[in-house]
């Protein structure tokens, strides 16, 4: 057959590509300080000829079912360039990859950015998923990124290793989200018994989590705590499985696909008719009511809090910008963090970079880094942010948000759906 | 003779035999320990089982469909068109356009059977052209070429009909309309099953009757039938091949169009990725059926079906697992390993096709 003589050349192959990645991967960070024009820098260092763009990348899903999230993202950081202009006298270019919201996408889309040394800067990744492989590699050639909707906890935990290190986000961390929900499901709809669902994808896991923790430590009783598959059309084995529990609430905090087809789907489950749904700022979208239709009517959000009574005029002059240049509403709820992470950037590259005699620009990673990271009391869109040593840059502020029409033309975050419940700020 | 039989036996009894056996033995004793613990704890009621068996068949009726494509075209060519989850998605989605237009003009309200008979027609008929498109780019130039050969380009056509599509429709899902007349339940004694599921499943047995009849009662049918068993003597006895084939895969393409549509009735959602793992599993029960055995894909999609849906309950949740329905898939591809090592012709096939491979 073919196929077994294939098969002793086709494991050499393999083994030799293993192998080298596996060298790729391993490779130490560049530690023998480098020194380009004026500047020394222990990561190496980036040399922008004079009247050249400062070249900044993102790595966002843009494509495919989640791409409402990182296209929001991404028009974030455009407007956050056309705002600024010129950086340390340079003028700005975005270029970008898709990261496809699972791990082999981030890596890739890490891959390639890594491979342009003259990046300075990533905004990115949108989904935890992406970038728990995704941002060893940049770190690995000292790429600094900034996460504009990771909320996995375990991406910034004082034990996440130094292969994180480039890493910070803007995003709030989800031990904040899962807290907040739980607070809203116990105290505020006097809900006592809970079931949760995630995907297996780090956000979902834990999220879903924290709130079952939180939620047991208030004394309520967590009756499931299921996962599904991704990809998959009926969910509604598992669906009854978690009816066996008698919930009175599910909080699914997944993506678009499958929660909308799991709140389509609840409500065909005999003993559910009558639970509660609520998701999370994965699914806090129109595109996921029009995954959802109907059915969404009544559900649950907890998300972003983006209401102009906390975030002030700033952030309705910024959506009115938004509006103007693309024609929308903004389609999902980080596209204020991504904002911030461009300008975190940008006033972080002014503080760092060198110019020689002949006016070229030169920008030192570490010190970029770590300049990054010692941001205090900057006043950004969602916030006053200021960065702990391990990358959480967040002012979080988290609502919960309830569903009116289920019309994605309605869309209007804070009125339809309606904030119901703003989570009191307090310490994780 | 006794004793030499027992040596004869031992005597062919080789390590890989003696692994398959204790492999077998283990599935069964973990099988069956997980369902007497499942059914001990007393967790689901009567019901709920019967709602997990209505469930497995609403689903197993949706591989079926597709299914069939797949077994079709292996019986008549040897080959497994990877693309066939492609060209289902490529109907159901082009449907859309049409089914939200008429959702928007009540269509579906004042004539619900027009409605959905229409919109079936559109995506069967995208679908069809697909297939025909495809097989004459992508295929037709490589028939004599080694069957490694047009599998890899059916992986090449797939990624590429998923690429046009998105380009064409973008990449954000859609929601198909609610048919007012297919919303709620059936019941059928103690089966209460959704009546999308339930035009999903009839379709199923329609679609599959009628393409038994085609291939077994008609003269293209024979025609079908003589190039399965040999092209070149068909050719020899003045059958057109290429037509043959063409009709083949047309009627392939028909058959996902339809199964397209009715999926998305049942699901209400459609996007561009969204043939890839409905592809994935009407293959799967495409093999486990027998390939190449149209009475034999349908059982196949039902039984994995079925498998995905009470599986997890029934086998896993005896041995303790948290979340069992993470590992739908697991359970469905180990059963899809279990068939294949009972009987590796599938649940259907002919040993015959070992034969004609």
């Amino acid at each position: 057959m073919v196929i077994q003589r294939l098969v002793r050349p086709l494991l050499a192959v393999l083994v030799v590509v293993v192998a080298t990645a596996s060298l790729y991967v391993a490779a130490p960070a560049p530690a023998a300080p480098v020194t380009l024009g004026p500047v020394t820098d222990e990561w190496g260092v980036v040399r922008i000829p004079r009247g050249q763009p400062i070249i900044i990348a993102y790595w966002l899903v843009v494509a495919g079912p989640n791409a409402s999230l990182g296209t929001d993202s991404r028009r974030g950081i455009e407007l956050a360039i056309a705002d600024k202009k010129t950086v340390a006298g340079h003028p700005v270019r975005l270029i970008g990859e898709d990261s496809g919201c699972n791990a082999e996408g981030g890596q890739t889309a890490a891959r390639r950015i890594a491979a342009n040394r003259q990046v300075v800067a990533a905004v990115g990744s949108s989904c935890s998923s992406e970038a728990i492989p995704g941002a060893p590699i940049l770190c690995q050639v000292g790429i600094v990124t900034i996460s504009p909707s990771n909320t996995a906890p375990a991406l910034t935990d004082p034990e996440r290793g130094p292969q994180y290190a480039c890493y910070a986000r803007t995003a709030h961390n989800d031990k904040v989200q899962g807290r907040a929900a739980a607070l809203f499901a116990y105290h505020r709809l006097g809900v006592r018994r809970a079931a949760t669902i995630h995907d297996g994808s780090p956000y979902a896991e834990q999220l879903a989590n924290v709130f079952a923790d939180v939620f047991r430590r208030l004394g309520g009783t967590v009756t499931a705590q299921e996962a599904i598959q991704t990809g998959q059309s009926d969910y509604r084995p598992a669906l009854t499985r978690i009816a066996t529990g008698r919930p009175q609430l599910i909080y699914y905090p997944i993506f678009i696909a499958e929660g909308g087809l799991i709140t389509r789907q609840a409500k065909e489950v005999s003993g559910l008719e009558r639970t509660i749904l609520m998701s999370a700022d994965g699914t806090f979208a129109p595109d996921f009511l029009r995954a959802a239709g109907e059915a969404a009517k009544g559900m649950y959000w907890t998300s972003p809090d983006l209401s102009p009574e906390v975030l002030g005029p700033r952030y309705q002059q910024f959506v009115q910008r938004y509006q103007q240049r693309y024609g929308e509403k903004p389609t999902a709820a980080f596209h204020a963090h991504a904002y911030d992470a461009a300008m975190m950037i940008f006033a972080a590259i002014e503080k760092v970079a060198r110019k020689d005699a002949q006016g070229n620009t030169y920008i030192g990673r570490k010190a970029l880094r770590d300049a990054i990271f010692a941001t205090r009391n900057f006043q950004g869109l969602t916030g006053t942010l200021t960065c702990n040593p391990y990358g959480d840059c967040a002012d979080p502020k988290i609502a919960v948000y309830q569903a009116i029409s289920a019309d994605p033309a309605q869309w209007n975050p804070g009125v339809d759906p309606k904030k119901v419940w703003s989570a009191p700020r307090a310490a994780p | 003779m006794v004793a030499q039989a027992s040596r004869g036996w031992t005597g062919r009894l080789t390590f890989v035999d003696a692994f398959l056996w204790a492999f077998r033995l283990v599935v069964i004793a973990v099988a069956v320990w997980g369902t007497v613990g499942t059914i001990r704890t007393g967790r689901y009621s009567l019901e709920q089982w019967l709602d997990f068996l209505a469930f497995g068949f609403a689903q197993g009726g949706i591989y079926a469909l597709i299914a069939l494509g797949y077994t079709m075209v292996y019986g008549i060519l040897r080959m497994i068109n990877f693309a066939h989850g492609e060209v289902f998605m490529s109907g159901a989605f082009t449907a859309y356009f049409v089914a939200a237009p008429l959702h928007t003009a009540g269509v579906f309200h004042r004539h619900p059977l027009a409605g959905v008979l229409l919109v079936t027609l559109v995506g069967a008929l995208v679908s069809m052209t697909v297939a025909v498109l495809v097989e004459r780019v992508a295929y037709r130039p490589l028939r004599q070429a080694p069957r490694l050969v047009p599998l890899i380009t059916a992986i090449g056509a797939s990624f590429f009909l998923q690429y046009t599509f998105r380009g064409l429709y973008g990449a954000g899902v859609r929601s198909y309309p609610d048919i007012p007349a297919l919303r709620g339940e059936l019941f059928l004694g103690p089966f209460a099953i959704l009546k999308t599921q339930a035009v999903a499943l009839v379709g199923a047995v329609l679609m599959m009757s009628i393409l038994y009849t085609i291939v077994m009662r008609t003269k293209i049918g024979k025609a079908m039938r003589a190039v399965a068993e040999d092209k070149e003597v068909a050719a020899l006895m003045g059958i057109d091949i290429d037509r043959v084939i063409l009709f083949t895969f047309a009627l392939g393409g028909f058959m996902a169009g339809v199964a397209g549509v009715l999926y998305a009735l049942v699901v209400k959602q459609v996007h561009f990725f969204m043939g890839f793992v409905p592809g994935i599993k009407a293959f799967t029960a495409a093999v486990l059926g027998g390939i190449g055995n149209i009475p034999g894909a349908m059982l196949g999609g039902l039984f994995l079906g079925v498998i995905e849906s009470v599986g997890p309950a029934l086998f896993l949740d005896g041995l303790g697992i948290p979340a069992p329905y993470q590992l739908a898939d697991a359970i469905a591809f180990t059963m899809l390993v279990m068939v294949l090592i009972f009987r590796p012709q599938g649940l259907l096939g002919e040993r015959l096709a070992a034969k004609r491979a």
